[in-house]
């Protein structure tokens, strides 16, 4: 099973919040937007870094963030 | 404690508790803007920003709470339990004791939200929160109408300061360059590795100290 973080592209604003609690998987682009760290753009989100995921979810300024098991 | 004491105790904490949850709204609806710009401030991370943000808000309404409480129990203050729900009925002050009870309102209302922030949505919650900017003004209004330190030099100068730093922001949130991310290219984020946790400093020199993985 795998977690992985759903971006809702039509909310996010490019705060970053998700970028500095989740570096392992995401980077940001030139206009500061979250982008995948290794070209996998399903997010798959390794075991110790869920709980920053989540934190990611919550706090997210723009609701933008969702964690989807598969 | 004799009773003239309790008094003087209850009557400083309530004007103590009000006074630092002034600053600590002015801290937060500064941070509030800081936070909406996508830019950094004083080498802040946007996630200590938020952080910071939602700590201030809480804590001062936790000070409010105090406040109001210490007031109601002050026989000085001879605050009714209507005035902490409904503005502008007090005996005393009417409208500036009025100002306050009209900031708790909103302030509960904006906490609220914040804290259902997913069960109400995204829009009404940003739109509730737009209230922060009646509820600054109404309560630095509160605070120097009601608050019987303003006129000493250390209240003007903190209120002072307050304003100025609102105004300051507010006038940046207004501008043309407000809410434009800076850009950033590669290269210099590679030698800025940003890109670590904030929360977790701990971890910082592990990921620092992994092979570069970009
Ligand atoms: S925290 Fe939310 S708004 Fe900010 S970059 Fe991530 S998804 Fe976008």
């Amino acid at each position: 099973m795998n977690t992985r973080l759903l971006i809702d592209w039509t909310r996010c604003e490019a705060r970053g919040l998700c970028i500095e609690l989740v570096p392992e998987v995401l980077t940001a682009d030139d206009w500061g937007y979250p982008l995948s760290r290794h070209g996998d753009v399903t997010l798959p989100i390794p075991a110790p870094a869920i709980r920053y995921a989540e934190e990611a979810v919550r706090e997210c300024p723009r609701l933008a963030l969702r964690l989807i098991e598969d | 404690m004799t009773s003239t004491q309790l008094d003087a105790a209850l009557w400083a904490l309530g004007r103590g508790t009000g006074v630092v949850a002034l600053v600590l709204l002015t801290i937060s609806i500064c941070l509030g803007i800081v936070t909406r710009s996508r830019q950094r401030f004083a080498g802040l991370p946007q996630y200590g920003l938020t952080a910071i943000h939602k700590t201030a808000s809480l804590t001062a309404t936790a000070l409010i709470v105090v406040h109001v409480t210490t007031l109601l129990l002050d026989p000085k203050a001879q605050l009714r339990l209507v005035d902490t729900v409904v503005p502008f009925t007090s005996t005393w002050r009417p409208l500036w004791l009025g100002l306050g009870t009209l900031g708790i309102d909103l302030l509960l209302l904006v906490v609220t939200t914040s804290l259902l922030r997913k069960r109400i949505g995204h829009r009404t919650f940003r739109l509730v929160h737009w209230a922060t900017y009646l509820l600054w003004p109404v309560a630095l209004a509160h605070a120097l109408g009601t608050g019987t330190d303003a006129g000493t030099w250390w209240m003007d100068a903190l209120a002072a300061s307050c304003v100025a730093s609102v105004l300051a922001m507010a006038w940046w949130r207004l501008g043309p360059a407000f809410g434009t991310p800076i850009r950033t290219s590669a290269a210099d984020r590679l030698q800025h590795p940003e890109a670590l946790r904030t929360a977790d400093l701990g971890r910082r020199v592990a990921l620092v100290g992994q092979p570069a993985r970009e």
